[in-house]
């Protein structure tokens, strides 16, 4: 017996996805994707502190097994929940599902979600969020977003992040910038550095109003 | 990389979509994989292999389907197959709009239904187990 499904094989991730976002409701939410070691703890960090007097922020940290970023956010004041995917290469809606049980998301205006190291598998899954944010370090090489598109594809913003090592690498950023143009010519692309804090008050501006826009948005639009 | 988590998804649509059909053996699934997903075949069947033993899907063939990445443009009509993601138009360098590339989707899947069983006792591999001796 042949059985016709002709179904979307994320069907029960986006379903989950789609409750999340309506859970969140007004609260900005945003996940971190990169390859490990890119600079997504470090950019929090910062964001975190020149933030978190204007806003009221959440973290969920996914890891494969440790605990190391949640502790480094949890130093800096905030609400950390996290999520050890024991194995898994990326976060899914249901993870994210889990975590929001802890979490009292009605007295947040930003929610951060450092998705696991990893810049192929991340892209595939929603997990409610508003926007993904990929993250690109200078040290990794210029040929990343044309050898991992789809995650450039999917990002609302890309951090170019560590530009301090500019002077010491070949790293066109021209280049690069127009390589992601031309994956997703809708992105916004920030060069900044975590270490000196270099670019981000750009980033910290476009976090501002998308939170902005979004906190004052009715719960149900 | 993410192959073992397509996979495992889509033998839970399948094997629910099988339960209400009154199938308890899997022979052939299908899918339709669009390469902008990255999603490469052999790791699938790879995938496929490792997490199907001692299923209802135990023995069964995989059949994929790749899509390639097409764009149309809408200035010069043309459409175009490209080898990587872009948004641009190859022949006059227009924003093009992708038609096909993305798609993640379980065409079918075939299996028996299982004779003298009722939908209650059509479960998984406890089930398959529990067959009658007169069927074998």
């Amino acid at each position: 017996m042949k059985v016709v499904m002709a179904q979307k094989l994320l069907r029960a991730n986006q379903q989950v996805a789609r409750e999340n976002r309506t859970r969140l409701g007004r609260v900005l939410t945003v996940n971190l994707v990169s390859s490990p070691g890119a600079g997504k703890t470090a950019i929090l960090e910062r964001t975190i502190a020149a933030l978190k007097g204007a806003f009221r922020i959440g973290v969920i940290e996914g890891d494969i097994y440790t605990t190391r970023d949640a502790e480094r956010i949890a130093v800096h004041g905030v609400d950390v929940v996290q999520i050890n995917t024991t194995g898994l290469c990326h976060l899914d809606a249901s993870m994210l599902a889990r975590a929001l049980e802890e979490i009292d998301t009605e007295a947040l205006d930003i929610l951060f979600i450092e998705n696991v190291g990893n810049l192929v598998c991340p892209a595939e899954f929603d997990l409610g969020e508003d926007y993904k944010v990929a993250v690109l370090s200078v040290a990794e090489g210029a040929d990343k977003p044309a050898k991992y598109p789809l995650v450039f594809q999917e990002a609302r913003v890309v951090l170019i992040n560590k530009a301090d090592l500019l002077p010491y690498s070949d790293f066109d950023v021209e280049a690069v910038r127009q390589e992601i143009l031309a994956i997703n010519p809708e992105t916004e692309v920030f060069v900044v550095s975590a270490k000196t804090g270099e670019g981000l008050e750009a980033w910290y501006a476009w976090l501002k109003s998308a939170a902005q826009k979004k906190n004052a948005s009715s719960a149900t639009g | 990389m993410h192959e073992l988590g397509l996979i495992q998804a889509a033998m839970e649509e399948i094997a629910r979509a099988a339960q209400a059909n009154n199938i308890c053996r899997i022979v052939k699934v299908k899918l339709v994989v669009g390469k902008m997903n990255g999603a490469l075949p052999d790791a699938l069947q790879f995938a496929f292999k490792v997490l199907t033993p001692e299923t209802i899907f135990e023995g069964a063939d995989l059949e994929i389907e790749e899509v390639d990445i097409r764009l149309r443009c809408p200035a010069c009509g043309r459409e175009t197959v490209v080898g990587e993601i872009t948004c641009w138009c190859p022949a006059c360098g227009t924003r093009a709009e992708i038609v096909a590339g993305r798609e993640l989707y379980i065409e079918y899947f075939e299996g028996d239904e299982e004779e003298g069983l009722n939908n209650e006792g059509c479960d998984g591999p406890e089930a398959a187990a529990r067959q009658p001796a007169g069927g074998a």
